[in-house]
C-alpha cells in the first residue's frame, strides 16, 4: 500500500475524479437474500465528467444506480454527493461520525446518500435519474411531465397549495418562470412541438429525451442515466451525444450513466468503469479501458472457453497457468479480497482511496516489469523460493490488477500464437515439481484450499473439461492447484468449493454449474449428459480428446481413475 | 350476407354465426341457463311455516323467466349481437361521438350549472304539487355529486383505491351531530369541525396503509370503513348505538331560523312561511358546499399538488425520483379528499335531522365509488352525469305506479330499486369500461389544448 | 383451558368456512387480479341452494338417511351454485377482460348487488331458520373445577374433515393436473399462457366454477352449523374470507386457508374472551396490522419493486 501511496502522490497526473468527485460510492455491497448483486463496489465520479458504468447484463450496474438514486438501501457502504469542489474529505468524515445525513459546508454541501430516502436525494442532493424502461407520466402532456419534475420549488411558491388555491400572483410568476424552463428543454431536446401532447404517445426516441428533459428540470448536480442509447436508431443516438455533451459543457452538471453502446461509451465518455458479477474490474479513461483484456475477457467470457483468439488473453491464461502466484494478482479479484484491501487502505488514510485507474499510468510501467518476471521465472529457475518475492512485488506494485493485466502480454507477446498451449503443457509439468502446491496468498480467498498433488496419479490426469464449467483454461487452473482427478473434485466440501470459486474468480458458479455432482458421477466412471456431448466432441469449449497435447493423457483416463 | 330474419337466413350455413339457427342455439343455451339458475330461487321458494321451513313451488313463474330471457336473448341476437347492421349503430350515428361529446363538455357543464343554479325555482314553478319531492331528490343528488366529487380526488387524482370512503361521511355526519348534542354547536360552526376532524381521520387512517399498493390499500380501507361503523354501532354510551342520534339542528340563515311565526326567516322578510323554503335552503348549502368542492379540485389540479397527485397515478417510481414526497402527497390527497366527505356528512346530518349508523354501511361507499368509475375517473362532469342517473334513476323507480297495474298489485317496483340499480352498473360498465367521459384535460397548456384519450391514462396503483 | 380448548375447536370449525371461501377469493385474485366482490354473495346463493335441496329432500321426498341426503345435497349445491359462479364471470367480468382494473372491481360490486336483491325478492327478506341436523358429539374434557364441558360436535367433525379432504384435493389438483398447469400459468402471462395454445377464457371460467364450488360446500356448512340464512349473509362473510386471503397472502391457496382459520380464530376468542361486538373489529385490525408491517401476507410472495 505504501508503494501505491507514494506513486499517488508523486503522480502529477491524478485524473479529475479523484482530484474533484462528485459523487463518491465506496465499499458498496448490495445484498438479495444470499444474492450478492454488488459486492465492496467503489468508485469516484468526477464533477463536470460523463462518467460511464459499463459491464455485461447482470452485472450489477442498475443496482448501483438504485443505491445511488436511494430506490435500494445498500446492505453496506458509503455513498457521498458533494456540491462544493474538491474531496472535502473532512466534512464527509465529521457527516458520517455525526449520523447526519447531509452537511452544508463553507463551500456547497455533502450528502451521504445511503441515509436518504429516494425523494430528498433528488430534491435536497441533486441527484436526478432516468429508467431502462421509460417512466413517463403517459398521460400527462409532455409540458406537464417537465412541470411535475419541478414540484418541489413549485410547492414552495404556490405556498404549499394554499396561496395557490386563493390565486396569488406570486405562484402565477413562479408558474410561468417553470414552464419557460420546460419550454428550454423542449427546444434542447426538440420536442417543444409536442409540447402539449401526451407523453405515452411520442414515439420511443422521443420520450427517451422527454426523460432526460424531464430529469435535467429538477437542476441536477449529477445526472444518472439509465441505458439513454437503448432502443434509439444511429442518428438518434448521435443527437443523444450531443445533448450529453451540452448538459455537461454548458450546464456543468456531472454525468453517470449506464451504457451498452460501445459507440456512445467511447465517443462521449470522459471516465469509464467497469463491473462484472458486482465487481469492479477496470476504471479509468476509454482509451485504457477498451484495451483492458479483463474487460474483454468479462464482454466474451473467455474464462471458460477454448476460442481464445485474442493473443493477449491467451498469452495471459498461459502466464496464469504457468505461475499461480501472479495469477493471483492478475485473475479479476473477488470481493472478498478486494475487501480486504479495502480495509487496508482504510487504516492507511482515506485520503488515499483506491481507485485502481489512479495508479494505473504508475503501476504500470512496474507492474510490467513483475509480470515479465513471472512470466519467466518458473521455466528458467524451478526454485521455490523466487515465488514468494515475486508475489509480493506482484501485490504491492501491482495491487490493481488491471495495471499488471494489460503490461504482461505485451512482453511475452514476441512468442507465436501457436506456442500458447505447448508452453502450457510444459508449465503444468513444471509445476508438480515444486515441492508443494502452495498459493501465496492462499489465505485472501474465503474457505480453504483443496488439497492437490503434485503430479497426477499413474495413469494420467482426468480429462476435466468432462465436467460441465470447466473449459481448457480453467483445466489448467485446476491443474495448477493440483486437481487433477474428478474424485478429487467429488470430494470438496463447501469450504473447498468457496476457494476455488473465488480463486478461479467465479464465486458461486460451481455450485450452481453443481461441478461437485457431476465430479461425483464421472469419478465413478459414469457419464453425464454433458460428459457424452463432450466425448462426441459435440461442445466446443470442451477437450474431447483430439486437440493439443492433452489428448494422451485423456484418452488413458477416459475410462476413470486409475 | 345474411339477412337476419329472413327466410335466406334459416337456410343459411350451419356455421354461420349470423344464421337464425345459431342464433336460435344461443338464445337455447341462455334460456337453459336460466333454467338451472333460477330452479332453486324463481322455482322454489322457502318460507318460514308452522313447524319450520315449507317449500312453494313456483313453475309458472320459472317458466316465464325462462321464455322472456330466451325471447330476449333471440331479439337481442337478431337485431344486435349476430347481425352485419346492429340497430345499435344507427343509435350510435345518431349520437354524437364521444370526443365531439367531450368537447361539448364545457357548454353542458355551463347549461348544467345554470340549471342547477335556478333548480328549486323551476321546480316550484312548472311542478307545485310535486316541487317537495323534486326538491328533495335534487339534494339527495347534489350531495351525492360532492361526496362523487370529494371521491374522484383520492380516486380519480391520485389513483388511490379507496372502498371506505363513507367512514369520513360518517365522521362527518357524527362529528356534528355529537358537537349539537354535547356542546351546543350550531350547524354553520360545527361545519368546518366536521371538515377537519375528517380530514384528521384520513391523516390517522392513511399513514399506516399508504404505503399498501392497490387492492391491499383497497381492502383495508374498506376494513377501516367497517370499523368505524361498528364502533359508531357499539358504542352506545357516546353514539347512542343502533338507535342513532336525532334532533339535530337545522341550519340557520344568518341566525334565523326557517320556521313558522316569530323570529323565522319569512317573518323577517316579511313572506309567507311555507316549507319548501327550508327545503330551497337546504338545496343552496348542498349547491354551495359542492361548488367548493369543485373549484378547489380543479384548482388543485392546476397546481404542482394535483399535478403531483395525477403523476401518482401514473407512476410513482418516476415521481420519487423527481424529488416527490410520496407518502405526504398521498396523504394531502387522501385527508382533503375525507374533509369533503366531512362537510357532505354534517349537511346529511342535518338535513335528515337523524342519523344511526345503518346510513353509513358499505354500500354507500360502493355506490361513492360507483359513480366516480361510472362518471370517468377525474372528471368532475363525469361525477355529475353519473349522480343524476344512477341516484335519479333509482329513485324515479318508486315513482314508478303504473307498473303495479301492468304487473298486478303484488308487484312493489321499490323493491327492484337496488337489482335494477345493479344490474345498471353492471351494464354501463361493460358498454363504457373507462367512464362516461373519459378524457383527460390537461392542467397546463403551452399552445393547444388537446384533450388526452382515456387508453393513454393509468389508473393508478397495480393497474 | 376447557374454555380455551372449546373456542379452539369452535375457531377452527368457523375458520374452516372461512377458508373455503376465501379459496375463491384467492383463485380468481390469483387468475386475473382482481378482487370478485361478487363471490360472498355466490357463498349465500350456494346456502339457499343447499337449504332449498336439503328441504327438498327430507320433506317433499322423504328422504331420512341423513349422510346420503347431505351427500347429494352436497352435489346438487355445488352444481347449482358453480352455474352461477360460471354466469357471474360470463356476465360481469368477461367483457372486461383487459380492461383497466376498476371497470371488474364495479361490476363485481354491481353483481353483488345484484345477486343480494335478487335473493331478497325471490326468498323474502326474513331469516330462514333450519333447526340443527346432526346433533350430538364427542365429549372431549370436563373441567372438574369450572364444570366447563369440551365438546368436540360431529358437525364439527364433519366440518373440519370436509375441509381437509377438500383442501386436499385440491392441492393435486393444482399441483398435478394440467387445469392446474393452466391456471398457474395464466396466473403468470396470460399473453403468453395464450400463445402457448392454453384456452385462457375457459381456464378463468373453470377458476370461477371451482371457487363456487368450494363455497357452495361453506354454504352447506353453514346452514348446518349455525342453521340461520339471510340474504345478506354473503356480504360480511365475504369481507371476512377476502379477508382472510389477504391476511394469507393472496394467490396462495395454503395461505387462503391458513388465513381463514386465523381469522375464524381471532373472531372466536375476541368473543370468548372480551366482547362480542367488537370481533369484527378485532378481525379488521389484525389485517390491518399485518398489512402494514407485512405488506404481501403471511405467505404471499413479497413483492419486489423493479425500478
Amino acid at each position: 500500500m505504501d508503494a501505491a501511496t507514494t506513486m499517488k502522490n508523486s503522480d502529477q497526473s491524478t485524473p479529475n475524479w479523484d482530484r474533484d468527485p462528485v459523487l463518491s460510492v465506496e465499499h458498496l455491497t448490495m445484498r438479495f437474500g444470499g444474492l450478492v448483486a454488488v459486492g465492496d463496489l467503489s468508485f469516484n465520479v468526477g464533477r463536470g465528467d460523463i462518467t460511464a458504468l459499463i459491464g455485461p447484463n447482470g452485472a450489477g450496474k442498475t443496482t448501483v444506480f438504485n443505491c445511488v438514486t436511494g430506490f435500494y438501501k445498500p446492505t453496506e457502504g458509503r455513498i457521498v454527493m458533494r456540491h462544493g469542489p474538491g474531496r472535502q474529505q473532512d466534512d464527509v468524515e465529521t457527516l458520517t461520525d455525526s449520523g447526519q445525513r447531509w452537511k452544508t459546508t463553507g463551500n456547497g454541501a455533502v450528502y451521504l446518500l445511503e441515509r436518504m430516502p429516494d425523494h430528498e436525494i433528488s430534491h435536497k442532493a441533486k441527484v436526478a435519474r432516468t429508467f431502462q424502461n421509460i417512466r413517463l407520466f403517459g398521460g400527462m402532456t409532455v409540458l406537464e411531465n417537465l412541470l411535475v419534475a419541478q414540484h418541489n420549488p413549485l410547492m414552495v411558491a404556490s405556498g404549499f397549495s394554499i396561496g395557490g388555491i386563493l390565486g396569488l400572483p406570486s405562484y402565477k410568476k413562479a408558474q410561468q418562470e417553470a414552464v419557460d424552463r420546460a419550454v428550454y428543454w423542449l427546444e434542447h431536446t426538440n420536442l417543444v412541438d409536442r409540447a402539449d401532447d401526451p407523453a405515452a404517445d411520442l414515439p420511443y426516441g422521443a420520450q427517451r429525451r422527454l426523460e432526460i428533459a424531464r430529469a435535467m428540470c429538477t437542476k441536477p448536480q449529477l445526472l444518472c442515466l439509465d441505458e439513454p442509447a437503448a432502443g434509439l436508431n444511429p442518428r438518434e443516438s448521435a443527437e443523444l451525444n450531443e445533448l450529453l455533451k451540452y448538459i455537461r459543457d454548458e450546464h456543468k452538471v456531472s454525468v453517470l450513466l449506464i451504457e451498452h453502446d460501445m459507440g456512445v461509451v467511447m465517443e462521449i465518455s470522459d471516465h469509464v468503469i467497469v463491473l462484472d458479477y458486482g465487481v469492479k474490474i477496470s476504471d479509468g479513461p476509454a482509451e485504457f479501458v477498451k484495451n483492458d483484456p479483463k474487460v474483454i475477457a468479462a464482454y466474451l467470457g473467455v474464462d471458460d472457453e477454448a476460442e481464445i483468439d485474442m493473443p493477449e488473453v491467451r498469452e495471459d491464461l498461459a502466464k496464469v497457468t504457468g505461475d499461480e502466484p501472479a495469477k493471483k494478482a492478475s485473475a479479476s479479484k473477488p470481493a472478498s479480497a478486494a475487501k480486504k484491501q479495502g480495509a487496508a487502505e482504510k487504516k492507511s488514510g482515506s485520503a488515499s482511496k483506491k481507485t485502481g485507474a489512479t495508479k494505473t499510468s504508475a503501476a504500470k510501467a512496474a507492474g510490467a516489469k513483475a509480470s515479465a518476471a513471472k512470466a519467466t521465472k518458473p521455466r528458467t529457475s524451478k526454485s521455490s523460493a523466487s515465488k514468494p518475492a515475486t508475489s509480493k512485488l506482484a501485490a504491492t506494485t501491482a495491487s490493481s490488477e488491471k495495471a499488471a493485466a494489460p503490461a504482461a502480454p505485451k512482453t511475452v507477446a514476441a512468442k507465436p500464437k501457436t506456442a500458447a498451449k505447448p508452453k502450457a503443457a510444459a508449465a503444468s509439468k513444471a509445476a508438480p515439481a515444486a515441492s508443494e502446491i502452495k498459493i501465496a496468498n492462499a489465505g485472501d480467498y474465503p474457505g480453504s484450499q483443496p488439497h492437490g498433488t503434485k503430479k497426477p496419479r499413474a495413469g494420467g490426469a482426468n480429462n476435466l473439461t468432462r465436467v460441465k464449467g470447466i473449459g481448457p483454461a480453467n483445466e489448467k487452473k485446476l491443474n495448477a492447484l493440483g486437481i487433477w482427478h474428478f474424485d478429487q473434485i467429488a470430494a470438496w466440501k463447501k469450504a473447498e468449493v468457496q476457494w476455488v470459486g473465488s480463486y478461479l474468480a467465479f464465486p458461486g458458479r460451481i455450485e450452481r454449474e453443481e461441478w461437485v455432482k457431476q465430479a461425483k458421477v464421472l469419478a465413478k466412471g459414469g457419464e453425464t449428459e454433458f460428459s457424452k456431448r463432450v466425448d462426441k466432441g459435440q461442445v466446443a469449449t470442451s477437450v474431447p480428446g483430439k486437440r493439443g497435447a492433452q489428448p494422451k493423457k485423456k484418452t488413458t483416463a477416459k475410462g476413470g481413475k486409475a | 350476407m345474411a339477412m337476419t330474419g329472413s327466410n335466406k337466413a334459416v337456410a343459411a350455413q350451419q356455421n354461420d354465426p349470423n344464421s337464425f339457427a345459431a342464433s336460435v342455439k344461443d338464445a337455447a343455451i341462455a334460456g337453459l341457463l336460466v333454467a338451472v339458475l333460477g330452479f332453486f330461487f324463481i322455482g322454489i321458494r322457502t318460507d318460514i311455516a308452522p313447524g319450520g321451513l315449507d317449500l312453494k313451488m313456483r313453475w309458472g313463474a320459472w317458466i316465464i323467466s325462462i321464455l322472456v330471457v330466451f325471447a330476449g336473448r333471440l331479439l337481442l341476437n337478431l337485431f344486435v349481437l349476430r347481425t352485419d347492421s346492429p340497430l345499435t349503430r344507427k343509435f350510435a350515428d345518431a349520437m354524437p361521438s364521444g370526443t365531439r361529446f367531450a368537447g361539448t363538455g364545457k357548454w353542458l357543464m355551463r347549461a348544467l350549472f345554470a340549471f342547477a343554479l335556478v333548480l328549486p325555482f323551476f321546480f316550484t314553478t312548472f311542478f307545485p304539487g310535486k316541487d317537495r319531492q323534486f326538491i328533495d331528490l335534487a339534494i339527495l343528488i347534489m350531495t351525492y355529486i360532492m361526496l362523487g366529487w370529494g371521491l374522484n380526488i383520492v380516486v380519480g387524482l391520485a389513483g388511490l383505491l379507496d372502498l371506505g370512503y363513507v367512514a369520513f361521511y360518517a365522521v362527518g355526519a357524527y362529528s356534528f351531530a355529537l358537537l349539537a348534542q354535547y356542546l351546543d354547536i350550531g350547524f354553520w360552526f360545527a361545519l368546518p369541525l366536521a371538515g377537519i376532524l375528517a380530514a384528521c381521520w384520513g391523516i390517522v387512517l392513511g399513514f399506516p396503509v399508504l404505503r399498501l399498493r392497490g387492492d391491499y390499500l383497497a381492502i383495508v380501507t374498506l376494513a377501516f370503513g367497517e370499523i368505524i361503523r361498528v364502533v359508531l354501532l357499539n358504542w352506545y354510551e357516546f353514539t347512542n348505538g343502533p338507535d342513532g342520534i336525532s334532533g339535530i339542528p337545522k341550519p340557520t340563515f344568518f341566525g334565523l331560523e326557517l320556521k313558522r311565526g316569530e323570529g323565522g326567516f319569512a317573518d323577517f322578510f316579511g313572506i309567507a312561511y311555507d316549507p319548501i323554503q327550508r327545503f330551497i335552503f337546504l338545496y343552496y348549502i348542498i349547491f354551495i358546499l359542492a361548488l367548493i368542492t369543485n373549484f378547489v379540485t380543479m384548482r388543485l389540479r392546476r397546481l404542482p399538488i394535483g399535478r403531483a397527485w395525477e403523476a401518482l397515478r401514473e407512476d410513482e417510481i418516476a415521481c420519487r425520483s423527481l424529488g416527490i414526497n410520496t407518502r405526504n402527497t398521498k396523504l394531502t390527497a387522501f385527508s382533503i379528499g375525507a374533509m369533503f366527505g366531512g362537510f357532505a356528512g354534517s349537511f346529511f346530518a342535518t338535513r335528515q335531522g337523524f342519523i344511526s349508523p345503518e346510513s353509513f354501511t358499505f354500500l354507500e361507499s360502493a355506490i361513492i365509488l360507483a359513480i366516480v368509475v361510472l362518471g370517468g375517473l377525474g372528471s368532475q362532469v363525469g361525477v355529475v352525469i353519473a349522480s343524476v342517473v344512477m341516484i335519479g334513476g333509482i329513485e324515479m323507480l318508486r315513482n314508478l305506479g303504473f307498473l303495479q297495474q301492468v304487473f298486478g298489485s303484488g308487484f312493489d317496483p321499490v323493491q327492484y330499486r337496488m337489482l335494477i340499480f345493479g344490474l345498471a352498473m353492471v351494464l354501463i360498465m361493460v358498454w363504457k369500461p373507462r367512464g362516461l367521459i373519459s378524457t383527460r384535460e390537461p392542467s397546463v397548456v403551452l399552445k393547444e389544448k388537446k384533450r388526452i384519450g382515456a387508453d393513454m391514462v393509468a389508473q393508478g396503483e397495480g393497474h | 383451558m376447557e374454555y380455551f380448548v372449546q373456542q379452539l375447536i369452535n375457531g377452527l370449525t368457523l375458520g374452516s368456512i372461512y377458508g373455503l371461501i376465501a379459496i375463491g377469493y384467492t383463485m380468481v385474485y390469483g387468475i386475473i387480479g382482481m378482487i370478485n366482490f361478487a363471490h360472498g354473495d355466490v357463498f349465500m346463493i350456494g346456502a339457499f341452494i343447499a337449504l332449498a335441496m336439503f328441504l327438498i329432500l327430507t320433506t317433499v321426498l322423504g328422504f331420512a338417511f341423513l349422510p346420503v341426503v347431505l351427500l347429494i345435497v352436497l352435489i346438487v349445491a355445488m352444481f347449482f351454485t358453480s352455474a352461477w359462479g360460471w354466469t357471474v364471470e360470463r356476465l360481469a367480468y368477461r367483457p372486461l377482460r383487459g380492461s383497466f382494473r376498476l371497470a371488474p372491481l364495479i361490476t363485481a360490486i354491481g353483481m353483488s348487488i345484484v345477486l343480494q336483491n335478487f335473493v331478497q325478492i325471490t326468498q323474502g327478506a326474513r331469516v330462514k331458520p333450519l333447526p340443527p341436523q346432526i346433533q350430538g358429539g364427542i365429549t372431549l374434557m370436563e373441567g372438574s373445577a369450572t364444570g366447563i364441558v369440551v365438546q368436540l360436535s360431529y358437525m364439527q367433525i364433519i366440518i373440519i374433515l370436509t375441509t381437509v379432504a377438500l383442501m386436499a384435493g385440491f392441492t393435486l389438483l393444482i399441483t398435478r393436473t394440467p387445469l392446474g398447469r393452466a391456471q398457474r400459468a395464466c396466473e403468470q402471462d396470460r399473453k403468453m399462457a395464450a400463445l402457448l395454445g392454453i384456452n385462457v377464457d375457459r381456464t378463468i371460467s373453470l377458476t370461477f366454477v371451482m371457487g363456487a364450488a368450494l363455497a357452495a360446500v361453506a354454504g352447506l356448512m353453514f346452514v348446518l352449523l349455525y342453521g340461520v340464512i339471510d340474504f345478506y349473509i354473503g356480504f360480511l362473510a365475504g369481507v371476512k374470507a377476502f379477508t382472510a386471503a389477504v391476511l394469507g397472502g393472496i394467490g396462495s391457496l395454503p395461505g387462503a386457508m391458513l388465513g381463514g382459520l386465523l381469522i375464524g380464530l381471532i373472531e372466536v376468542f375476541w368473543s370468548g374472551y372480551f366482547s362480542v361486538e367488537y370481533k369484527d373489529v378485532a378481525a379488521f385490525s389484525i389485517l390491518a396490522i399485518v398489512l402494514i408491517f407485512l405488506p404481501s401476507g403471511l405467505l404471499g410472495q413479497p413483492e419486489v419493486e423493479k425500478v
